[in-house]
């Protein structure tokens, strides 16, 4: 495991340190591939490490996103205004949210998400005064901070992405080696060998829940400020379904499985779309080829550790 | 041969031995081809519009055989997939890695919005031949943006006048989607017609998710003059069937905004759509030459009967060629091919006569419409047409400005 | 609000909702004997749509649509669960939802690639248009044959399955499938054979629906949310469920437009949520 980690390190070095050499595009793609690998982590938590799959993810991403897209255009919030509203959004959704959801497990856990999901979406066609509805809220400008280079060019927003992918990695990886992460991955294998044990398995699914809100926001807000744009297509199922993949794609319980599928379907996307327009049904292709030949996704496969298939639940 | 494909070689070739005898330095940079990004949606919901606007693009460019100004034109198309993220991504690399020198194209409104502040800071000039939310060249212009297709309202202003002159109907029910684009329809027909004498009596607004009508068409005040419905695509085609099912089309005269009964779902519909009357700055009907020319190459090239999307971006593609006409083919002078966009000034576009005006919306002809069945297809015959209508009728643009942008809530309802 | 106000919701309410049991109890039997989520369920529903356009262009007849378009979807069904879907393990929620979605890109782009994207309408048959009228109420005819075609259905799944053998055997697989399968029960002959008529059953909706829905690019994933709706609030597995579900979104749906429009896109969903929130495994449904 260790050696996995120094590995992921490596990774994101390497990618720090070619990035000068890139052209913007691939450059600003791969961005794109941080801001979603967080999103994907964060769903991973909740997935792959306590065994939840919800299918509303995008709700909390999406209500940082408009948190700070509302604060920075209309109020013309500064920086750290705007992360600590995008957080506290996200936060506080995933907190009301996780009160109706954790009840249910597996299946009606999904349903539920996604109804919830649903709301958020609705919410965000319907209060036009905040969100400007279908049109969007445009014009997002990039953050201001004390640095001699602006975060308007895309190479030094490209490095505040990475370090901010950084920090999330680091503090993911931590919650998943502690006690808690240790005992969520308990409660992804059997919550009533836990409760036996005298866990509150409740609680720990609360946390767990709120925390991979609260990660989701994080890649939210990045996601406004690298688009300057955020719509209700951020908070859509379609949006919800896709980070799912990306944990699915790359292995889940893995956490660095999710972040490889996320950077995966990125440029699936957006390069095999430029040289063919059949490429959805290419998407689509890899999605089964993947479940066939590697269940637990690329990086599961590789992993002694990975979320193993789970057992029959209702 | 076109006098002017002539004329440009000519012109060509003299530039060429120009170059070759020495001339201006910046001769290497115009030997290159002059690259025009298209975003257009190809795949997704859209896909059927995209391909209208793509087939306009191509049609016009190969009509003049790609080429302007002695230097070749490169189209370079990128897939929006119908949402806009998408389309600020594909935008980039179109600006940073395709080096294109003008940027066109965009269906939703929230790409335009989102495109006005993206343009404005690559200072890349920018057309819009589809996207037509008012406030683009109004209230939140751009400076790098010109509009060469419509906006919303411009159509139904003169729409209302002419319901007022030509019609009995002055209690009018309003039925459209509930977004900008459905606001803004409305709000440009309710202003016009109350304040010569007619009234909205209703306003009803459906969820963009909708599919099935009934709830809505039951609640129709069965009392009124006329309905006024604004659909687009599909909804269109399931809105004109439902109307008519309702009881709704023998009783009440159904007016709409154009893309109700616009040409990309005309065909699809059955003779519940005869007698719709709506207003836009074309249909597929215009009885001019220029117009039958080009419907006629459209059908051979795409199969199909032309829409408003697939002229929008023909005229569209025709403005970009003139500009950089206008410029002697140095696209390379940003500053210089957006005063020249500006300047473009059309005698005989498939849709008529088309200039801009200083916000950068196009002044035109708007067509008023009434579906008709004639040799056995439906097409929108033009009943009336309204010569050089800008975006602000006969308002005086700065006292229009200093009202609100047409929304749900304004006008307000005074005879809801 | 008149009473023919509320006449006129209530029907066009059921309407819709018999359009969404055709949808929708396929989705739940699937679920309730393989406990499969089938993301590719709506296109079932979207692809029967455009096989029965092509059949009534090419042929005129609606029956034919309705037979064709239920059958060829079946049996697409069929080949998805034969050779993929069986090979995932048992329950695994994320690779259903994997190669579930994987296939519902794939028939996406295929039905682009075949039909374009311009939407269309099927043509209903002449006797099937028009109204009925009693007194100030209007009926149109086409609603009440949506309304007829699921009461047919309906009753004859019902008789099927509390009255003839295989109906004991499908319940046995839905309520155990071990111990089905210990007392000598084809579990996966089963299973096929629920599959392919859920899936033919949501077909059968896509015809139907194409008639007054349409049959256009993205109907599978707008009409996906809906069937989940009902299968939840119903109860994943049970055919009364299925029943009373649709019926309550039809109507909720219905009346949540006509009274409360600005609120449309929550009078269903948080509903569904509320609901789930009290009785997790849906009304009917058992854990």
């Amino acid at each position: 495991m260790a050696r996995q980690t120094v590995l992921a390190a490596g990774g994101l070095i390497a990618v720090g340190v070619i990035a000068p050499l890139l052209p913007s595009y691939p450059l600003t793609l791969l961005t794109q591939a941080l801001i979603s690998a967080i999103f994907a982590m964060s769903l991973d938590i909740l997935l792959g490490y306590t065994g939840l799959p919800s299918l509303g993810h995008a709700a909390y991403f999406g209500v940082a996103a408009y948190a700070v897209a509302i604060l920075a255009v209309d109020a013309r919030a500064g920086f750290v205004t705007c992360v600590v509203a995008g957080l506290v959004a996200a936060a506080g959704t995933a907190a009301l949210f996780g009160l109706l959801a954790i009840r249910a497990t597996g299946t009606y856990f999904l349903m539920i998400t996604l109804a919830l999901g649903m709301v958020v979406w609705g919410l965000a066609f319907r209060w036009v005064s905040m969100t400007k509805g279908d049109n969007g809220i445009s014009g997002i400008p990039r953050p201001e901070l004390a640095l001699p280079w602006s975060l308007g060019a895309p190479l030094p927003f490209f490095y505040f992405t990475l370090a901010a992918a950084a920090l999330a990695w680091l503090a993911l990886g931590l919650l998943v080696r502690s006690p808690f992460g240790m005992s969520l991955k308990g409660i992804r294998e059997s919550q009533s060998r836990m409760r036996s044990l005298g866990y509150n398995v409740w609680l720990h699914k609360y946390l767990s829940f709120i925390i991979a809100g609260v990660f989701a926001g994080f890649a939210g807000i990045l996601w406004a400020y690298y688009n300057g744009f955020v719509s209700p297509v951020d908070v859509q199922l379609v949006t919800s379904v896709e980070a799912l993949l990306m944990v699915a794609l790359g292995g889940s319980g893995t956490l660095v499985g999710p972040a490889i599928g996320a950077a995966l379907i990125v440029f699936l996307k957006n390069f095999v779309s430029v040289y063919t327009k059949r490429w959805l049904l290419i998407l689509g292709a890899v999605y089964i080829g993947v479940i066939l030949f590697a269940p637990r996704g690329l990086v599961g496969a590789l992993r002694a550790d990975a979320a193993p298939l789970p057992p029959a639940e209702g | 041969m076109h006098h002017r494909d002539l004329r440009i070689i000519a012109a060509g070739t003299l530039l060429a031995f120009t170059a070759a005898l020495g001339g201006p330095v910046s001769a290497p940079a115009q030997s290159g081809p002059v690259k025009i990004g298209l975003l257009v949606p190809l795949t997704g919901a859209f896909a059927a519009i995209g391909k209208d606007m793509l087939n306009g693009t191509e049609l016009y460019l190969d009509e003049i055989g790609r080429q302007v100004a002695g230097r070749k034109i490169e189209l370079i198309v990128e897939d929006t997939e119908g949402n806009t993220a998408t389309a600020l991504t594909k935008a980039r690399k179109l600006v940073d890695q395709d080096k294109i020198h003008v940027l066109t194209g965009g269906l939703l409104a929230s790409t335009g919005y989102a495109l006005h502040p993206f343009a404005d800071a690559q200072r890349i000039p920018t057309t819009y031949p589809v996207m037509a939310s008012d406030d683009l060249t109004q209230r939140k212009p751009a400076k790098w943006v010109v509009r060469t297709g419509w906006s919303t309202s411009q159509p139904m202003h003169p729409f209302a006048e002419w319901v007022i002159k030509n019609t009995r109907f002055r209690k009018v029910v309003t039925i459209g989607m509930d977004y900008a684009f459905g606001w803004e329809t409305v709000g440009g027909f309710q202003r016009p017609l109350e304040e010569q004498g007619g009234q909205i009596v209703q306003k009803i607004w459906t969820p963009l998710n909708t599919n099935d009508f009934a709830p809505f068409l039951a609640q129709v005040k069965r009392d009124a003059d006329a309905v006024l419905a604004l659909f687009v695509g599909r909804l269109a085609l399931q809105f004109m069937k439902q109307y008519d099912e309702a009881g709704l089309r023998a009783r009440l005269p159904l007016l709409g905004g154009g893309t109700t009964t616009d040409e990309s779902v005309l065909p699809q519909m059955g003779d519940e759509a005869i007698g719709a009357i709506t207003a836009l700055h074309y249909s597929a009907a215009v009885d001019t030459p220029q117009n039958q020319k080009f419907a006629k190459a459209f059908a051979a090239k795409a199969g199909k009967i032309t829409s408003y999307y697939s002229e929008a971006c023909y005229t569209g593609a025709r403005w970009v060629v003139e500009a950089v006409k206008a410029v002697g083919g140095k696209v390379e002078d940003r500053e210089a091919l957006l005063a020249a966009l500006r300047k473009v000034d059309i005698k005989d576009a498939p849709r008529g006569p088309i200039s801009v005006d200083r916000w950068g919306n196009p002044v035109q002809n708007i067509y008023v419409r009434k579906v008709e069945k004639v040799g056995g297809k439906l097409q929108n015959t033009v009943v009336a047409t309204f010569p050089a209508v800008s975006q602000f009728w006969k308002y005086n643009p700065e006292e229009y400005l200093k009202l609100p942008l047409y929304t749900r809530d304004y006008p307000s309802c005074k005879a809801c | 609000m008149t009473a023919e106000f509320w006449l006129t919701q209530a029907f066009n309410g059921v309407s819709y909702g018999a359009l969404l049991f055709l949808l929708a109890s396929g989705l739940s039997l699937i679920f309730g004997v393989m406990h499969i989520v089938n993301l590719a369920h709506g296109s079932y529903f979207m692809l029967g749509g455009y096989v029965g356009l092509s059949v009534v262009w090419r042929t005129g007849s609606f029956v034919a649509a309705l037979a064709c378009g239920a059958l060829a979807v079946a049996l697409i069904g069929v080949g998805m669960e034969r050779l993929f879907l069986r090979r995932l393990p048992a329950s695994q929620t994320l690779g259903q939802v994997l190669m579930t979605i994987g296939f519902a890109l794939i028939f996406q782009d295929v039905a682009l690639l075949v039909w374009g994207g311009d939407p269309y309408t099927i043509p209903a048959p002449a006797m099937l248009s028009g109204a009925l009228r009693v007194g100030a109420l209007h009926f149109p005819v086409y609603r009440v044959f949506i309304i007829a075609v699921a009461i047919v259905i309906g009753a004859l799944l019902w008789l099927t399955l509390e009255g003839t053998r295989t109906g004991a055997v499908i319940r046995a697989a839905v309520d155990d499938a071990e111990m089905a399968q210990g007392v000598g029960i084809n579990v996966p002959a089963v299973s096929l054979l629920v599959f392919a008529l859920g899936a033919g059953l949501a077909a059968l909706g896509g015809v139907i629906g194409g008639a007054f829905l349409g049959v256009y690019p993205g109907a599978d994933f707008e009409v996906l949310p809906y069937a989940f709706v009902v299968v939840i609030v119903g109860g994943l597995g049970s055919l009364p469920g299925a029943m009373v579900g649709s019926l309550l979104v039809g109507l909720l749906d219905n009346f949540g437009k006509a009274l409360f429009p600005e609120l449309s896109y929550f009078t269903l969903f948080a509903p569904m949520a509320l609901i789930l929130a009290l009785r997790p495994t849906g009304l009917f449904g058992r854990a």
